[in-house]
């Protein structure tokens, strides 16, 4: 895997980590934009880490654009030496799939869509090869998830399964983006699953609602009332298929600002995962049952 | 306070922006035109990143419940004071119980309206700036509306002062956007890389705080390469990525968009490179239509670029310091 530096303008170094998607490229971003971040290069103003590249925005008047690519290349082999070991934590994300809003969502917008005459569940069911919904839905809620990019929008996670290539999930994005997206909307498009934080447009396919707010501007939200902004890249989601009634219940306890997310710390050893991702997703997932 | 009787076209609450919070989605925000909205703070004596109002094609209608000194930069909108012509780059006096208004736009796109001591809504995040998609910022997170009661801080300015014509900057027309190529340019088909910067482009109706999308060029031709997983199944999908402000991404190949000040952070289309740092206050003056090329420059170009804006900022600065 090797990197590929760019400028984007005058203002940002762009690095690509690989072409394509893998555990190995996210956690170089992470650690690359770590050590970014705490090297303290002058007129560094933003550091941005993402799925399989990052890119640091700087102040041209305080450091020449090659002297700023210079200093971000003498951190890779400290990065390289890292080592692909992670402290975090898992969060579990209840999800109504197949929910009535997506629902009317979807069919309003059916024309921008591949195949207009079923839901996006049916037909990413179908090209992924599942023999029905409910088996398409056990296998994304089934092994966790890495955020392995926030943005788009404010605080909006882009996720990808811990699982071996051979059983990841493979969508393309709508033909043409919907101009309007449920909040909370459960998403996919490309390797990647999302959640989208707020009401807006959006390309993904949509398969089901969280009840649980990730972004809140006013931080009224209990658990969002350090910052306003629920996830960071390294955070493990599980996703949980829940039916109706628990939905609706989880909606009165959010409304009564009484919602409390199941969170557990855990530690993520890339080397361990790759020996046998089954069986340590399962010991990821006991963490949740501690 | 400043009464809002008719908000206008798109008007919001705007100073030098918010950094530092990309990496979780939240854009810079901030004026679209960095060097208008400060002239205008300068000229009613608040600092350079006081918050303004930015107004889009087409001015409010306010009422000033107290005396102010106010300026009006950027786009060529002319104020009104009950009903009453003011020039635009020059400060002048609004009586309490006096209605601001405006003319029609007869030039550039966005106009910046500066009451001495500011307008004083809350900070968030460091920044007064409004970001609309995440209701975030500015007032209540949004555009202003008719009834809402603007804050303005303390502050005495004083009314008769100018800039000269030569220290406003506008874009041509046709305009001129230089583009420095870079982040998945090799992508693109050296042919098809050339023909980019031959093409006149005109502004297309989807242009925002968000970005400025262009219509009338050649499709993008791609270079043969393999599909790489996680992507997507467009020649013009990476894997999701960070979008550099200034960006210039082109989806499907067809019609390019660049991001500005609210941009989206990331996302999965290629970008052929970025308009440089210099040029980007010209975008917020451009209006839909309007004929544009975008010119192909090197880094010490936008670097001379860059000084030569910093240059005009600073006699900016001295005349009115």
């Amino acid at each position: 895997m090797e990197s590929r530096y760019t400028f984007g303008g005058d203002e940002h170094v762009f690095c690509q980590l690989g072409e394509e998607m893998s555990l190995e490229a996210f956690f170089k971003s992470l650690s690359m934009t770590n050590a970014v971040r705490e090297s303290q290069i002058r007129g560094v103003t933003e550091v941005c880490a993402a799925n399989a590249s990052y890119q640091v925005k700087f102040d041209p008047d305080v450091i020449k654009p090659d002297d700023m690519l210079a200093e971000i290349k003498k951190l890779e082999s400290q990065a390289d030496a890292a080592e692909s070991r992670l402290n975090t934590r898992i969060v579990e994300i209840p999800v109504l799939y197949n929910d009535p809003w997506t629902h009317e969502t979807l069919m309003r917008f059916r024309e921008r869509h591949q195949d207009p005459s079923g839901t996006d569940l049916d037909y990413s069911a179908r090209i992924n090869g599942f023999g029905s919904v409910d088996d398409f839905i056990t296998a994304h809620s089934g092994a966790p998830w890495f955020v392995s990019m926030v943005g788009f929008v404010a605080g909006l996670p882009f996720l990808y399964q811990t699982v071996e290539r051979a059983r990841q999930i493979e969508v393309p994005k709508y033909l043409r983006p919907r101009t309007d997206t449920p909040k909370l909307t459960v998403g996919y498009g490309g390797c990647f699953s999302c959640i989208y934080s707020v009401r807006g447009a959006g390309g993904y396919q949509m398969f089901g609602v969280t009840p649980m707010p990730i972004y809140d501007p006013q931080q009224e939200i209990n658990y969002l009332k350090d910052f306003m902004i629920f996830f960071k890249p390294g955070d493990l989601v599980k996703f949980k298929s829940v039916d109706r009634d628990t939905y609706d219940a989880a909606v009165e306890e959010v409304d009564r600002n009484t919602y409390a997310p199941k969170i557990r710390p855990v530690e993520f050893s890339l080397d361990e995962f790759n020996n046998g991702a089954d069986a340590y997703n399962a010991k990821l997932e006991g963490a949740l049952n501690d | 306070m400043i009464k809002v009787i008719k908000p206008g076209l798109a008007t919001s609450v705007q100073d030098m922006g918010r950094p530092g919070y990309y990496h979780l989605g939240i854009p810079l925000s901030g004026g679209m035109d960095l060097m208008a909205l400060e002239t205008a703070n300068l000229l009613v004596g608040n600092p350079g990143g006081a918050a303004v109002l930015e107004a889009t094609f087409m001015g409010p209608e306010l009422e000033f419940k107290a005396d102010a000194v106010i300026a009006v930069t950027g786009g060529e909108l002319t104020p009104l004071v009950d009903g009453d012509a003011r020039e635009t780059w020059t400060s002048f006096e609004v009586k309490a119980g006096q209605v601001l208004s405006f003319e029609f736009l007869k030039g550039g796109a966005r106009s910046y309206i500066a009451v001495a001591g500011g307008i004083d809504v809350p900070v968030v995040l460091g920044s007064r700036s409004t970001y609309v998609l995440g209701a975030l910022g500015g007032f209540n997170g949004r555009p202003i509306a008719e009834g809402d009661e603007l804050p303005v801080g303390d502050g005495s300015g004083t009314a008769g002062r100018s800039v000269a014509a030569d220290l406003r900057r506008a874009p041509g027309n046709p305009a001129e956007l230089r583009v420095l190529p870079g982040i998945y340019w090799h992508w693109v088909a050296d042919s098809s890389g050339a023909q980019f910067f031959e093409d006149t482009w005109k502004v297309a109706p989807e242009a925002d705080r968000i970005g400025y999308r262009f219509r009338g060029g050649n499709p993008i031709e791609f270079n043969e390469r393999e599909r790489p997983f996680g992507a997507g199944s467009d020649p013009s999908n990476i894997v999701d990525g960070c979008y550099p402000y200034g960006s210039i991404q082109v989806p499907g190949g067809t019609e390019p968009i660049v991001l500005h000040r609210d941009a989206v952070s990331g996302g999965g289309y290629f970008m052929l490179g970025a308009v440089i740092s210099a040029d980007m206050d010209l975008i917020g003056q451009m209006q839909p239509h309007t004929p544009t090329s975008f010119v192909k420059v090197d880094m010490d170009q936008a670097l001379q670029a860059r000084a030569d804006r910093n240059a005009l900022l600073q006699r900016i600065r001295d005349a009115l310091g």
